[in-house]
Order: C-alpha cells, then sequence, then structure tokens
C-alpha cells in the first residue's frame, strides 16, 4: 500500500533541516499549504459533484444533460461558478444585515471543517486524532445554526418556514446519525479516524459487523440524506412550497455558498459512510484471499475513498430524483418513531456481538 | 469577431443584425487586452450559465415545460436549473400574457432578479397582447413595463423557437462589457426611462 | 309524476314559463327568488343539488341572472331567469347558502355586471382588481384605457369584504374582516411554482397548519367573454385552445355543437368521429401531463420526464393533422378545418400499442411508493355532496362518488354508442383523484380503439355560409372537457357576432373548493391538494 505519510514527511523535514526554519514558521507555512490545497480542492469538488448530479439525473430521466459546455458538458459548471461569482449581491431592507451575510459563511465553514478529518488515503489526512469522528459530527451540526440564521435574518415568511422546518429536521436525524455512528465505533473499538480505517485492514465492517452494520448502515443513509436536505428530505428548500426554502432571498455567490455547501455535504455524508461501513481508503479484503488482496492494494487509497464516496451519493442522488417528498410531520414520525427505536436496539445487538466476540 | 455559441455554426445565426452592429462596435473601439480577455472570461461564464426563473402564466408555460422535457432537454444547454426565487435567476422568460392586474407582480419580480438581468418575451402575447390584445385586461406588450432583451414569436413559440431564442439571448451576453459597460446597475433605472425597450445591455 | 313545470308552478305560482332550446325555463321575479330556489333545491321531487353556473346578462333594459341548475337524482334540468331593471344599483337575492358554489359565481356576476347579491357572506371582485372602475360585460362600459390604465404600481390589499345583508326589511352593509387579527398571513402566489399559473393564495397558517385560504384570481383574467362579444362566430373558436389549454379540442368541440345546433347544421359522422379521437387524444395527453406535474409538485421530479414522453407521442399525431403543438382550432363550425394526416390511424395505433406499457410504468414508479400513498391517501377529502354543492365536476368529482360524466350523463356526438366505463371512486381524498385520471387514460384508449378503425368516410366539413348569422335566442351546452363539465351559454341577437356567449369552466368551482378540504391540513398537503383538483388557471379566470 502506498504511504502518503512519506510524502508529507519529507516536505516536514525538508523545511526544517534542509531549509532550516524554526518549526513555528513550517508549521505555519504547511498550514497555509493545506488551506489552501483545501480551498482548491473544496471548489473543484462541488462543481464535479454539481455536474454529476446533472448528468446523473439527465441519465435517469432519459435526457442528455449539460453536453454543450466544454467537451461533454465538462465545463458546465464552471460557467455556472463564473456567472454566480460576478452576480449582484441584492442588498435588503429591513433585515438583520450582520447575520444575513454571515449566516452563507458558517454554513460553508460547517463543512470545510469536515473535511479535516476525512481519510483521503493513506497518510493523507489532514488531522488524526483521537476524537475525529466526535469531531467531524460536532462541526457539521454548525451548519444548521447558517441555516436557522439565514432563515430568520431575511424577514421572509417563506424563509422563516424553511429555516424552522430545517431546525427541527437536523436536530431530529443528529440522533439517528449519531447512533449509527456510535454502533460502528463500539465495533472499531476507536473515535479515531486512522484507527477505524486500520480496524478495517482484514475485512470491511458492511461485511464483519453482521446484521447491526448493515441496519446501521441503512439508516446512516437515510438520516444522511436528512441531514443534507436532499430529496425525499428536501423540505426546508421545498421547491414547490416554499419557493426556495431557507435561501429564497439570497443571491449571487452568498447563494452560491449554499448551493455548494449542499454537494459538499453530500459528499461529506458519504465520504463519512465509506469510513464507516466501506473502509475508508482501506481496498476491498477478504481474510485468506491473499492474491486478491494484494492485487486490490494496488490501487491507491485516494481512488478507493473517492470511488466509494461517488458511488454512495450516486445512490442519494437517485433517492431524490425518485422519491416524493415527505410532509413535516411524516418525517418526524419516521425519526422519532421508527429510526431511533431501531437505532437503539441495533446499538444493544451491537454491543452483545462485540462482548460475546462474534464478530466475523 | 464571430459571436457563436454552443458549437453552432456562425452561419446559424446571421440574420441578427442587432449582434452584428455591436460587434462592429466594440471592433471600432478596440480594448484594452487584459480587460478584454477578463470581460471575455465573464462573458463566457455568464452566455454558457443561465438559469431561468420559472415564470409562466399561460399556455407558452407548458411550451416552457415541454423544453426541460426529454425531447428537447435545455439541460444541454445548461439552461435546467430553473429557479423558483428570483434572486437567484438569470433570465425571465416571460411565457403568457400578462394581464393589468399582473403587470405590478411582474415588474417586482423583474426588479427582484440579480443583475445581470435579461428578460425575453416569449410568445405574441407578451410581445403585444397577441390575440388578446384588444381586452380591456391585458397589458399591450411587455416591453412598456420591462426592457426586453429577445422577442420569440409563435402562439405559443415551438420549443425549437424559445431554445433559438435563448441561443440569441447567450449571444448578445457575448458582446456585453462588464468593465465600463452600461449593465451596471446604477444606470439601470435611467437608462430604462431613456430607452424603454431592450438595448439595455 | 308531475312534470317540473307543474311541480315548479305549484311551488311559486308567480313564475312564467317558456321552453327554450328543450330547457324549462322559469322567469321569477327576485322578490321570489329565494323562496323558489329553496323549493328547488329541497323539494323532493326536484332536488336540484347542482348548480351548473350562474350567467350574467345584460339586456340594456334590465339586468339580470340565468341560474342553470340539474338534478343528480332525476337527471333533469332547469334554467332560471331572476333580473332587476335598478342599472344604478342592482340588487339580487343570494342563493349561497343554497349552493356553495353560488358565492363564487355570485361573485363572478358583480364582478362583470355590478349586481350585488343580498346576503352572500363575501361581496368582493373576483378577477378584477378593487379599484377597477366599471363593470366589463355590461354593454355600456367605457373600455378606454384611460379610465384603468396599466399601472406598475402595487396592487392595493384589501382585506375586508362587504356584504349587504338583510335585517328586518332594510337591506344593510357590513364590512367584515377576511382574516383575524393575528393571523400569520402567507402570501402563496401568484408567483409560485406550485400554483400551476398565476393562482394566489393567501393563506393564514397557524406553525405548518392552515387555518384560512383566501384565493385570489384574475392575474389572467384575460376578457374573453367580452372579446367574443366583438368577434363573428368562427373567430371566436380561437379563444377556446387558450383557456384550459389541454382541453383546446373539446372545448373547440363543445362551442361548435352549440353553434351548430343553433344554426341548425348537420354535420358529417366523418368529423364527429373525428373530433371525438380528438378529444380523447387531448384527455389522454392532458391526464399525462396532470401526473407529471403533480409527481414533480410531490417532489418526485422524474415522473414529470417519463408522462412526457406520452404527451409528445399525441402532440406529434395532432401536429400532423392540425399543424400545431398545442393551439391547434382544429374543430370548425360544421366539421373540422383539414382531414385527417396520411398517417393518422397508424399513429394512434402506435399510442395505444405502448399506452398501456406506460400506464404502468408510472403506477410502478409512483402509486405504489410509500412515501406517496402517505402523502395522497385521506389529504384533502371532498364528500359526495360537498363535490355536489361545490359544482366540482370531472374526475376530481367522480373521485368523491359522483357519476358527472357528461359524456356518459348527456351524451353528445357520438358518445352515447361507445363503450367505456365511468371511472367513479369513492374515496374523495388526493389520491382517489390520481387514480381516477389515471384509469381515465386507459378509457379514453379504449374509445380510441374502437374508433380507429372505423373513421368513415366523407366529408369532413359541410358547407357553412362565411358570415354565419344564428337566428335570435339562447342555447345551452355542457361538455366534458379534461377537466370537468364546461357549459356554454350563448345569447344572440340574430346579427353575425354573439349577444353574450357565457363560458363555464369547470376550473373555477375547483379553486373555489380548496379553502373548504385543505382547512386544518399542513401546507405541503395544500400542494398535493392543488395539485389533485388540477385547475388550470387561464381557465378559471378567462
Amino acid at each position: 500500500m502506498q504511504d502518503f505519510a512519506v510524502i508529507t514527511n519529507w516536505i516536514h523535514d525538508f523545511l526544517i533541516s534542509t531549509l532550516g526554519l524554526p518549526t513555528w514558521l513550517t508549521v505555519t507555512i504547511e498550514c497555509v499549504a493545506i488551506g489552501i490545497g483545501l480551498l482548491l480542492l473544496y471548489a473543484l469538488l462541488a462543481l464535479f459533484y454539481i455536474y454529476f448530479e446533472r448528468k446523473l439525473c439527465a441519465a435517469f430521466q432519459c435526457r442528455l444533460g449539460p453536453n454543450r459546455v466544454g467537451p461533454w458538458g465538462l465545463l458546465q459548471s464552471f460557467a455556472d461558478m463564473f456567472k454566480i461569482l460576478i452576480k449582484e449581491l441584492i442588498e435588503l431592507k429591513n433585515i438583520d444585515k450582520f447575520l444575513f451575510a454571515l449566516a452563507p459563511y458558517l454554513v460553508i465553514i460547517a463543512s470545510m471543517l469536515a473535511f479535516a478529518v476525512l481519510p483521503w488515503g493513506n497518510g493523507l489526512q489532514i488531522i488524526d486524532f483521537n476524537i475525529g469522528i466526535f469531531f467531524l459530527i460536532a462541526v457539521s451540526s454548525i451548519g444548521v445554526l447558517g441555516i436557522l440564521l439565514a432563515g430568520w435574518s431575511s424577514n421572509n415568511k417563506f424563509t422563516l418556514i424553511g429555516a424552522l422546518r430545517s431546525g427541527s429536521q437536523m436536530v431530529s436525524y443528529e440522533l439517528s446519525i449519531g447512533l449509527s455512528v456510535l454502533t460502528m465505533v463500539c465495533l472499531a473499538g476507536s473515535m479515531s479516524v486512522g484507527d477505524i480505517v486500520a480496524e478495517q485492514n482484514r475485512m470491511w465492517f458492511i461485511f464483519s459487523g453482521h446484521l447491526p452494520a448493515i441496519i446501521a448502515f441503512i439508516i446512516y443513509m437515510i438520516a444522511g440524506t436528512a441531514e443534507t436536505n436532499r430529496g425525499p428530505f428536501d423540505l426546508p428548500e421545498a421547491e414547490s412550497e416554499l419557493t426556495a426554502g431557507y435561501h429564497t432571498e439570497y443571491s449571487g455567490i452568498h447563494f452560491g455558498f449554499f448551493y455548494l455547501a449542499e454537494y459538499l455535504n453530500l459528499f461529506i455524508v458519504s465520504g463519512v459512510a465509506a469510513l464507516l461501513f466501506f473502509g475508508g481508503w482501506m481496498p476491498l479484503h477478504f481474510p485468506g484471499w491473499d492474491t486478491f488482496n494484494h492485487i486490490m492494494d494496488y490501487i491507491p487509497g485516494v481512488i478507493w475513498f473517492l470511488g466509494k464516496a461517488f458511488v454512495l451519493s450516486a445512490i442519494i442522488i437517485w433517492f431524490k430524483w425518485t422519491f416524493p417528498r415527505l410532509r413535516i410531520d411524516q418525517m418526524l414520525n419516521l425519526e422519532w418513531k421508527y429510526l431511533l427505536p431501531i437505532n437503539l436496539v441495533n446499538l444493544v445487538l451491537m454491543a452483545c456481538i462485540i462482548i460475546f466476540d462474534w464478530k466475523i | 469577431m464571430e459571436v457563436t455559441t454552443k458549437s453552432m455554426p456562425y452561419e446559424a445565426f446571421k440574420d441578427n443584425e442587432y449582434i452584428e452592429k455591436l460587434v462592429e462596435e466594440l471592433r471600432a473601439n478596440g480594448t484594452n487586452i487584459i480587460v478584454g480577455s477578463l470581460d471575455k472570461l465573464i462573458n463566457w461564464g455568464r452566455s454558457n450559465s443561465l438559469w431561468p426563473l420559472t415564470f409562466a402564466t399561460s399556455c407558452c408555460g407548458i411550451e416552457f415545460v415541454s423544453l426541460g422535457a426529454a425531447r428537447f432537454d435545455m439541460a444541454r444547454f445548461g439552461w435546467e436549473v430553473a429557479r423558483a426565487s428570483p434572486r437567484q435567476a438569470d433570465f425571465m422568460m416571460v411565457a403568457g400574457t400578462i394581464v393589468n392586474r399582473m403587470v405590478p407582480v411582474f415588474r417586482r419580480l423583474y426588479d427582484q432578479l440579480a443583475e445581470p438581468k435579461y428578460v425575453i418575451a416569449c410568445g405574441s402575447c407578451a410581445i403585444s397582447g397577441g390575440p388578446f390584445r384588444k381586452s380591456y385586461h391585458v397589458a399591450k406588450g411587455i416591453e412598456d413595463i420591462v426592457p426586453v432583451d429577445v422577442f420569440v414569436p409563435g402562439c405559443p413559440p415551438r420549443p425549437e423557437a424559445m431554445i433559438y431564442g435563448i441561443m440569441q439571448l447567450s449571444r448578445k451576453i457575448k458582446v456585453e462589457k462588464f468593465f465600463g459597460g452600461v449593465n451596471r446597475q446604477e444606470k439601470q433605472e435611467e437608462f430604462l426611462k431613456q430607452h424603454p425597450i431592450s438595448d439595455v445591455d | 309524476m308531475a312534470s317540473l313545470k307543474e311541480i315548479i308552478s305549484e311551488l311559486q305560482p308567480s313564475a312564467t314559463f317558456e321552453e327554450v332550446d328543450g330547457i324549462l325555463t322559469v322567469t321569477v321575479d327576485d322578490a321570489y327568488w329565494h323562496d323558489l330556489a329553496y323549493a328547488l333545491r329541497h323539494d323532493e321531487r326536484l332536488s336540484m343539488d347542482f348548480l351548473v353556473t350562474i350567467i350574467g346578462v345584460d339586456h340594456v333594459t334590465s339586468l339580470g341572472c340565468v341560474y342553470e341548475l340539474m338534478s343528480t337524482e332525476h337527471n333533469s334540468k332547469v334554467s332560471v331567469q331572476v333580473s332587476t331593471t335598478d342599472r344604478t344599483n342592482p340588487m339580487l337575492h343570494s342563493v349561497a347558502d343554497l349552493w356553495a358554489v353560488a358565492t363564487l359565481f355570485e361573485r363572478e356576476v358583480y364582478d362583470f355586471f355590478g349586481i350585488i347579491f343580498i346576503n352572500n357572506p363575501d361581496m368582493r371582485r373576483l378577477f378584477l382588481s378593487v379599484d377597477w372602475k366599471g363593470y366589463p360585460l355590461r354593454k355600456d362600459y367605457d373600455e378606454s384605457p384611460e379610465l384603468n390604465p396599466v399601472s406598475t404600481d402595487n396592487e392595493r390589499i384589501c382585506d375586508t369584504t362587504d356584504r349587504w345583508v338583510e335585517k328586518d326589511g332594510q337591506i344593510v352593509k357590513e364590512t367584515v374582516e377576511v382574516f383575524k387579527p393575528g393571523d400569520f398571513v402567507v402570501n402563496i402566489g401568484p408567483q409560485h411554482p406550485a400554483t400551476h399559473g398565476v393562482l394566489r393564495f393567501r393563506t393564514a397558517l397557524d406553525g405548518e397548519e392552515i387555518k384560512k385560504i383566501d384565493v385570489y384570481m384574475g392575474y389572467i383574467h384575460r376578457g374573453v367573454e367580452k372579446l367574443c362579444e366583438t368577434q363573428m362566430y368562427p373567430q371566436t373558436l380561437h379563444y377556446m385552445d387558450r383557456l384550459d389549454y389541454f382541453s383546446g379540442q373539446n372545448y373547440h368541440h363543445g362551442l361548435c355543437i352549440l353553434y351548430e345546433r343553433a344554426a341548425g347544421i348537420e354535420i358529417s359522422r366523418r368529423a364527429q368521429v373525428i373530433r371525438v379521437m380528438m378529444d380523447e387524444l387531448s384527455r389522454i395527453a392532458s391526464h399525462c401531463l396532470f401526473i407529471g406535474t403533480y409527481c414533480m409538485d410531490l417532489g418526485a421530479t422524474t415522473m414529470l420526464f417519463y408522462t412526457l414522453r406520452v404527451r409528445e407521442q399525441i402532440l406529434d399525431i395532432m401536429e400532423k393533422t392540425c399543424g400545431a403543438r398545442m393551439t391547434f382550432n382544429y374543430s370548425c363550425i360544421g366539421g373540422v378545418m383539414q382531414d385527417l394526416a396520411p398517417d393518422f390511424v397508424q399513429d394512434v395505433k402506435a399510442l395505444l400499442a405502448v399506452l398501456p406499457a406506460n400506464i404502468k410504468e408510472y403506477n410502478k414508479i409512483f402509486t405504489g411508493n410509500i412515501i406517496a400513498k402517505n402523502r395522497m391517501e385521506g389529504v384533502g377529502k371532498l364528500t359526495r355532496e360537498d363535490a355536489i354543492s361545490y359544482s366540482i365536476t370531472g374526475p376530481s368529482g367522480r373521485a368523491s362518488g359522483w357519476a358527472c360524466d357528461i359524456r356518459k350523463w348527456q351524451p353528445y356526438s357520438i358518445y352515447n354508442e361507445l363503450e367505456f366505463d365511468e371511472i367513479i371512486a369513492h374515496e374523495g381524498d388526493s389520491m382517489a383523484r390520481f387514480k381516477v385520471r389515471m384509469a381515465e387514460m386507459e378509457q379514453s384508449a379504449r374509445i380510441l380503439e374502437q374508433l380507429v378503425d372505423n373513421i368513415p368516410e366523407g366529408e369532413y366539413c359541410v358547407k357553412v355560409p362565411k358570415m354565419l348569422k344564428l337566428p335570435k335566442g339562447s342555447w345551452w351546452q355542457l361538455v366534458e372537457g379534461c377537466r370537468g363539465a364546461c357549459g356554454f351559454y350563448l345569447e344572440s341577437d340574430g346579427g353575425a357576432k354573439p349577444y353574450r356567449l357565457k363560458i363555464a369552466p369547470p376550473c373555477l368551482p375547483l379553486a373555489g373548493v380548496v379553502d373548504h378540504i385543505t382547512s386544518g391540513l399542513k401546507i405541503a398537503d395544500l400542494i398535493t391538494v392543488g395539485g389533485s383538483l388540477d385547475y388550470i388557471v387561464p381557465d378559471m379566470d378567462r
């Protein structure tokens, strides 16, 4: 397996020993480099996702999708970005100007922070600390704050309803996400992202975790779809009900932030699912199949991780374009009456499996 | 300079005298190389990313739905991101009759669009009142209300005509000037008053 | 059993009778009108429970109303004329307490003719704004644009309504608030993705729950009825395409039958078969689009693309024959405009071959979906009584268990020779309305199957004088559009232009019932209910 830690360590050594820079400067340079890299990656990934969804839904709908701008329409989302960057930011009267401007940044910061702990590849992780997955859940909940503020500060009834829906939705489904993540953390025995991936060296958790892992995966996917405000849980921005929901009043790049964050959150949700259930960057391994495992190792971890994330995102996109939207009470029923109890039972099951050591 | 769009041959658009005139003008004035290429980049983005506002009052709106469907698929050109909120849309396809009672609402929608904004008058009702021109409760064309960029005749226009109309709009954007042009918001109001017709850009 | 005439004259001796166009027409003085209406509605022998429409007519010397009434029980019809000679302050008695839909119909008459209805709870203008000057359908209406200019100033919102109430023999004007103080009123429309056009709901909410909906129309009111009065008979036809633009063929058909009956023109069987086939093709196309947009409203966007596939196929057939995709202007007085395209039979057969598989696919994708079931089942229940009282015809009425298909009830053209089932469901909820439409597509296909091989030879259009003049009199014709029973009322003064042409669209009552069936539901249900009623705003506004 390729280990990217070699490269990162080499850069670190190069800065300290060869150039003789002091440690504080080295760390600053590294942080800035990572920051820039992250921003670039963030933008590129979001643009790719926009294109990906548009092509994919076109395929579901017997259409062609974007194909005129650039080869196969690849530059379509770049054109969209250029346009949205220089689109007018409308100044509204009678709004809370500070909060109105702050909200999109909160949303985007939340999804950016979550990037820090995603396992991109072997040793290719920005920060790996012992509560990694906990950190991820914590920062991803900042996003809801942004949405609530956006709805509230716009001084518009539609946005307000959208924001309140979003609030209740996020608060409820956060529970499911938390519990299903907890189930998997039990199985892994660690909250550190690196350890969780390493644990799956033998086999991915979805295979080794018996039924509870599969249940946890299904619940995670449902709750994750709800967390990203995507159909069939797109009530906060239900187009046919609330025009554009909480971001009705946003224009230009502020709207662009919401638009990008939606796709990035989609990536994060599928990335975390890949991490917890499909081994993050870990290639497909089965105990005993040594040759197979070895061949799989030749595929770089980055490709494994991104591939898994894209496939899982495709499933979420598939949901969106197939299912009708839930109503607010049905959505809350689903969470509190079904998902939550199932999740709790599932946690107990998982605990049993670990205690009696039934792991495969 | 040839103003083409979406890999369509230039010959397909030859008949637009208005754009030919603009190109002449641009060529005569000349531009700074840096500003010029920045302009080009911006115009490339704008002309290739036209998001419509979901706005339809009558029959033409249904043809607009057909335009989005698999057969005519406006997604090929990147126009399928129909925004329900005017703040996020780029152009407004006025599909259908605008009646007296709708005029204030329509005008407000136009004002809510974020710059740069464009209007396509789609169908004879939007152009002149069409078959209802003699009615007591129909606005006789929308160009008295908002500046119009492209007129698409028909009752209702076929989806192909709509595609052609939006492509003409896209060409028009290509010869726009972002720096020092007239498409700045502060100038729009007085400009609207002086020229109630389409040469806002 | 005593005839209608005898029963009515027994109940109301002052009434006078005449037979117009085969329908018993009762003329009664306004003072006795409410009593007579009450008897018509509640007398066992009459039970006229279906108020088709109220037609305002300006006879220059007098302003009056024609009430078209039908009984679902006895299958009888009667029309009642009430008029007043007071032109400055015309007043008639309201029947809003007997037929729920009358509130809306009377508002329409008030808007067009300025007739005030005593005891109607809501006497605001319906289509025109509060500040509109004059009553457009009166013959002496001043059309000069200076009086009512096109203005970009925001419309004045009027949250109060006037009503004229009879108290101790005196008529008193009262002003009532529409919404209660403290109501959280959300404005849905006129520009809103879910209103299917430019309809406006002012919705009072309690959290997510709907307390009251106030429907505003007129954002696409184009004054078709007034325009028709200035056009020759054949010229009036093309407006029918632009009302309910999915039932263009059906509306054309209806108006042509009306004119042909009035002029005494017999049309060839070939033309009749062609018209019926076109009607049924548009019905399938219309229901296809309904299913697509309805699913899109509920969030399942992909269905729209699947249903539009069939619709495009039908539009191709239409285009080959009629030369247009939407506004066909195909039926004309005396038959149809041009003969069928050579490929017509073959194309229709190709359509019939793929239709069942498509319907099956729609059911597979959407109807069985658990979310769709939860969203639609039991939402927006409309009972049979309410459906009749609110005049909800068409698939929406049949979903409530009311057999209101005009093709069966009062067959026109060749429908009585055809074999098809009237689809009736009894649940009355959104799901029933959805399923009825789904099943109606199959029935329309059945009709097409019977006709496609039996299109008789013959001329497609008989010779009709270019300058068609109709004799003096009035006629009434009901046809089944794609959304319900559409009525046409023609009053002719013997000239080449209609004196009064009233189009009674099926969509107006549909909008009127929204408040009734959505109270207590969630906002999301408003979209479900509104979508399932499937109103077309240009049709209700005209």
